[in-house]
């Protein structure tokens, strides 16, 4: 087992993680909003914010969806290593991280059923940006448009039109991470 | 880590994990009740163990917490919380609306208008609004996915047809974003207004294991007819202590010959205006709010 495997988790765990967690609910809470997000560290091509999102909510209780852009024996043994997450097939995730085009296509994933719409998956995308520009996002949180340099518009408009159900998003960029839930409506900037 | 016995605002890092990931879905759903499962909290049910637990996946130490307790910050159960997380997570507390960046509340919303940074937790004993309609639990899942609410208004209308008006006066059901039907917690209809804010919102019943939410700016309208638009009104007296107008007042005894005067339930609120020199007609008079016994 290589020291990277063992290293990159968060110093002060319960801390850490109470930060963390907070800026997470904060982008989830205001869409279109950025948040700084970091404590973990985890093999390439893991961002920060990924790293420290996957360590603060994925646990033994969480299976996780590893797409091919993240799937590496030292990202997988990484995420073993510091959560005990069980990795699983799109279908059975908590969870999943990897890019937009890794990640596709969103209907692989669990959206919750219409007596249980909590039990849908959320989707951790990695990005190359991340700028409050391009689509416009309206709905819970906003008060009155904010925008995301989204990689599309057509699939959030599709998971908007399933609400209750749908999946909720957060999308990384090194250290920093943004969010969209499924109440949120987008249109084309 | 520290070499307390006990972790960081008390509750293990796994169950803060799954409260936390709930709260999320809370968010994402609002409205939606998220199921969850209750640890048992140093303190009884009717404390507020699911806002605690709620307040303790939420809080870091950067964080200033304020407790109230049917709008005071100085009952027995808003003071026992307070010194929990004060301990236990080493927060900053506050009695001060505008000085906390979480506030825990039971039964009111601060009068003070909430801001962005700012997140309120409320402490909710029943929160399925259908439960009186309907005690089964698989029962009211089914209506709340089929937004089966023509019970709901055939209730309420009930109540004009028997009082003239909806004698609801705590926890008037809403409607979330034009979907779910939500308890607000037993806070008087006249705070269901300031439910629309730029406040987070989140809502945690412990013995009833739930978490839910309303993030800031979402939209929140009490049930009501075209023909009976929802009244939030209170009653039409001034504060006695403070002369507030527009703020939500308990009936205080003053003495045992039968007095009574109205003062703002919101403890913070009339001390602020009082020291900003306000008067009521009472001013002067017993300062204190024993005896509340509600408006
Ligand atoms: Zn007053």
């Amino acid at each position: 087992m290589q020291n990277a495997v063992l290293d990159g988790g968060l110093a002060d765990p319960a801390r850490d993680a109470a930060f963390a967690f907070r800026a997470a609910l904060d982008a989830l809470s205001r869409p279109g909003t950025i948040r700084q997000i970091e404590g973990a560290t985890a093999p390439a091509p893991c961002s920060a914010a990924a790293a420290t999102l996957i360590v603060t909510l994925c646990d033994p209780t969480t299976p996780l969806y590893v797409a091919p852009s993240h799937d590496t024996e030292a990202l997988r043994d990484w995420i073993t290593f510091q959560t005990g997450a069980p990795f699983a097939a799109a279908k059975d995730a908590v969870f999943a991280i990897g890019t937009w085009d890794a990640l596709a296509p969103l209907g692989a994933y669990a959206v919750g059923t219409p007596a249980y719409p909590d039990r849908a998956a959320t989707l951790i995308v990695e990005m190359p940006t991340l700028d409050a520009e391009g689509a416009v996002l309206t709905g819970p949180g906003i008060k009155d448009t904010a925008h995301l340099n989204l990689p599309e518009v057509a699939a959030f408009q599709a998971n908007r039109a399933q609400f209750p159900l749908g999946l909720d998003f957060f999308f990384t960029c090194g250290a920093r991470v943004a969010g969209l839930p499924r109440s949120t409506r987008v249109t084309e900037g | 880590m520290t070499d307390q016995a006990y972790n960081f605002a008390y509750l293990d890092e796994q169950t803060k994990r799954m409260i936390r990931r709930a709260i999320l879905k809370g968010v994402a759903v609002p409205g939606y009740q998220v199921p969850f499962a209750s640890r048992e909290m140093p303190m009884p049910y009717g404390w507020g163990t699911g806002g605690v637990q709620v307040s303790a996946a939420c809080l870091t130490p950067d964080d200033t917490l304020k407790v109230i307790d049917q709008g005071a910050d100085d009952t027995t159960n808003a003071v026992s919380i307070r010194k929990f997380f004060e301990k236990t997570a080493q927060v900053a507390v506050t009695e001060k609306t505008g000085e906390a960046t979480v506030i825990q509340t039971r039964h009111r919303i601060p009068e003070e208008t909430l801001t962005e940074d700012q997140i309120l937790v409320y402490q909710v004993p029943i929160p399925e609004p259908l439960r009186f309609l309907e005690p089964s639990e698989v029962e009211t899942r089914k209506m709340h996915s089929l937004e089966e609410y023509g019970l709901m208004y055939v209730k309420l209308y009930e109540d004009i047809s028997r009082h003239g008006e909806i004698a609801t006066a705590y926890a008037y059901p809403v409607r979330v974003e034009d979907r779910y039907v939500m308890d607000p917690s037993p806070i008087p209809k006249f705070d269901n207004p300031k439910m629309e804010g730029a406040a987070l919102q989140l809502f945690g019943a412990g013995r009833e294991q739930r978490i839910y939410a309303v993030p800031p700016y979402t939209k929140v309208v009490s049930l009501d007819f075209e023909d009976h638009p929802f009244d939030p009104s209170k009653a039409p007296h001034p504060c006695a202590l403070c002369g507030a107008e527009d703020s939500y007042l308990d009936e205080v005894i003053t003495d045992d010959q039968g007095g009574r005067m109205f003062v703002c339930s919101d403890t913070d609120f009339c001390g602020s205006r009082r020291a900003a020199g306000f008067t009521g007609e009472m001013s002067g008079a017993q300062d204190t709010h024993l005896g509340a016994v509600g408006e």
